[in-house]
């Protein structure tokens, strides 16, 4: 077995910056070994350890599928030591990761269904990474409606612009884009809370999953929303974050109840998370 | 059993030979108190000792350990990318550790051997080790090991028990490893006399009884998280915690740990160090959130994963040996063995 603390070397290949107010960097990372990238199998809704020497470790959503093949892709939002030392960085500079960690959304049970997914903010990253897989010719067939209600403060902060504006064309997929606020006059999207628009936009519960991701207070606003849209708690899904080191299980700190966030989560149902203690 | 009984000069010079072949580990006196320490002769081995006062998790996780090595010199190709630190695996052998302590890797093995995962330098470090376990024929006022479903003279933990009678010691072989130590290296002895062997028996049921019982463990499962969580307890339980964290530090059962990078000009290390749920820092988030800011949280998170938590994930009891160092080290007198019989009769009013 390898050691699970390693991590793989891998290349900075591009660095774009995400928002107008640039605290926002997506990285895009190759691998410097190729067999490294074939251990790397994973699934949308799993994080890694970015790892930067003599810095430290972050924990990060994947931001790409693994439909897209030759690269990783990190949306990171520069908070503390680790990730603003990452912001400074240059492409062709190396640096490691760790994973894929942690468990998925739950393919297999959302394979046959309809997928509301909710985004709020910066938390879109492996919300992205689900879309992408989902819209891949092979998988398409395997999924009913896909609807996306996707929000930020503004559109300066909205990530994968070109991204979003790009399958807001699509007919194989429902995609609502809406900003708290505005004051650009040509913005032909909607504007308010995503709770609201969800309310507003009103997707059926019908043989359908929710993924949820957000800040606390979408989340908190959001779930009475789905729920009396029809969506029982099983049936709504959120991905946690909380302080990790290790990924694996082991350090300790992600610890809540019986579950470790890291390696039993992050990916848990409300169901799930009404059996653990409210410490997240 | 397999049992040998070995008079102090045998043993002494099994012991001897044992040092002359691995690294060996034993209690030893130093200054006020024992400490497991490599030794070269039996000498050194405090036999009268009743336990560590730092239990000797640091053998196979070590306060303070270098993960990794890297180089930041711009001239090095490798520059950046993380290699395994040099780590001296030859075999060792403790003697002398107590059952207490020794069940407790057991229950850390639970955490750091898994089915997904296996910490590389714990499970390595428990394979290259040995355990001579010495039986505990007088606990302390501050033990409750068979309150808590191990024992003074529990064999689980270890691959030999010495069990001391008036002037020599009674050798069990506990398992395959410690039957090949005692092949290789034949410690000489006799077959016991069933004399012996009677007061091998008069003397664990002598210690067990010295240790008296919290009631039924198995009530700390049929509760749910949320019946023991909720409790007024742990109120009252967090007054006077200081969050010293000495508990967590002398705990055979706490593993916790931080990673953290070290940098000196050009050279660095990724070195993992032992942490603690005391602690604020434990799990601030870079966002400044925190899911247990307050005191109150944190001692219950404590208490709770030994007896809750740990009990509902792997089915094997409470993740407490009973070897009573944090009740005899809290500078303000939590005691485990109180909030244990509290959240017992906690489960009994419930049923």
């Amino acid at each position: 077995m390898e050691n699970p603390y390693k991590p793989y070397p891998v290349i900075i290949d591009d660095i774009i910056v995400e928002t107008d107010d640039k605290n926002l960097r997506t990285f895009h990372l190759k691998f410097l070994n190729s067999e490294d990238e074939r251990k790397f199998n994973y699934m949308p809704g799993q994080f890694a350890e970015i790892s930067v020497a003599g810095q430290g470790e972050v924990p990060i959503g994947i931001a790409s599928s693994p439909t897209e093949k030759g690269f990783l892709k990190f949306t990171i939002n520069k908070v503390g030591k680790v990730t603003t030392y990452l912001h400074n960085m240059k492409p062709g500079e190396i640096i490691g990761v760790r994973g894929p960690l942690g468990n998925s959304y739950p393919w297999d049970k959302l394979e046959g269904s309809n997928v509301v997914i909710i985004g709020g903010g910066f938390a879109f990253t492996t919300l992205r990474s689900s879309i992408v897989y989902m819209l891949h010719p092979e998988n398409r067939p395997k999924y009913g409606d896909i609807t996306v209600v996707y929000g930020a403060r503004n559109p300066g902060l909205l990530l994968y612009k070109e991204e979003l504006f790009a399958w807001e064309r699509r007919d194989d997929l429902t995609l609502h884009i809406t900003v708290d606020a505005t004051d650009d006059p040509e913005w032909k999207y909607n504007v308010g809370f995503v709770p609201a628009i969800t309310k507003e936009k009103a997707p059926s519960s019908e043989n359908a999953y929710a993924i949820v991701c957000g800040p606390p207070i979408m989340i908190k606003f959001t779930l009475p929303v789905l729920s009396d849209l029809g969506f029982p708690p099983d049936r709504i899904i959120t991905s946690l974050e909380m302080r990790m080191k290790c990924g694996i299980g082991m350090c300790g700190r992600c610890n809540i109840g019986t579950e470790y966030v890291c390696k039993d989560g992050p990916v848990f149902t409300f169901e799930q998370l009404s059996k653990l203690p409210n410490e997240y | 059993m397999k049992g040998l009984l070995i008079s102090r000069n045998d043993l002494n010079s099994w012991i001897k030979s044992l040092a002359e072949k691995y690294k060996t580990f034993a209690p030893v006196r130093t200054e006020s108190y024992d400490q497991f320490s490599m030794i070269t002769s039996p000498e050194e081995i405090n036999w009268a000792y009743r336990n560590t006062r730092l239990s000797p998790k640091a053998l196979f996780h070590p306060h303070s350990e270098k993960m990794f090595q890297f180089s930041l010199d711009p001239r090095d190709p490798s520059k950046n990318i993380l290699k395994e630190a040099p780590k001296d695996f030859s075999p060792r052998v403790i003697v002398g550790i107590r059952p207490c302590d020794a069940y407790a890797l057991k229950l850390v093995d639970l955490n750091f051997d898994t089915s997904q995962y296996k910490d590389p330098w714990w499970t390595k470090r428990r394979e290259i080790t040995t355990l001579i376990g010495l039986a505990c024929t007088s606990p302390g006022l501050t033990c409750f090991c068979k309150a808590v479903g191990t024992g003074p003279f529990d064999t689980r933990g270890v691959d030999i028990l010495l069990v001391p009678l008036e002037d020599a010691f009674l050798l069990e072989i506990i398992t395959e490893k410690g039957q090949i130590l005692v092949e290789k290296y034949n410690p000489g002895g006799q077959e016991p006399p069933p004399e012996v062997l009677n007061n091998v028996e008069k003397l664990k049921s002598q210690a067990e009884s010295a240790i008296s019982s919290f009631g039924n463990l198995e009530l700390l499962s049929e509760n749910s998280v949320s019946d023991f969580f909720d409790a007024p307890l742990w109120n009252e339980v967090q007054f006077g915690c200081i969050n010293c964290g000495t508990c967590t530090f002398l705990c055979p059962t706490c593993w916790c740990f931080d990673i953290q990078d070290e940098v000196y000009r050009d050279k660095g290390c990724r070195l993992r160090l032992w942490d603690s749920c005391m602690f604020p820092l434990f799990t601030l988030h870079g966002s400044g959130h925190n899911p247990r800011a307050q005191k109150v949280q944190r001692v219950r998170q404590r208490f709770m994963h030994k007896l809750k938590y740990f009990v509902d994930k792997y089915r094997q009891g409470v993740a407490c040996v009973g070897c009573g160092r944090c009740v005899e080290f809290c500078p303000v007198n939590i005691d485990i063995r109180d909030i244990i019989r509290r959240m017992i009769s906690l489960s009994e009013c419930a049923v």
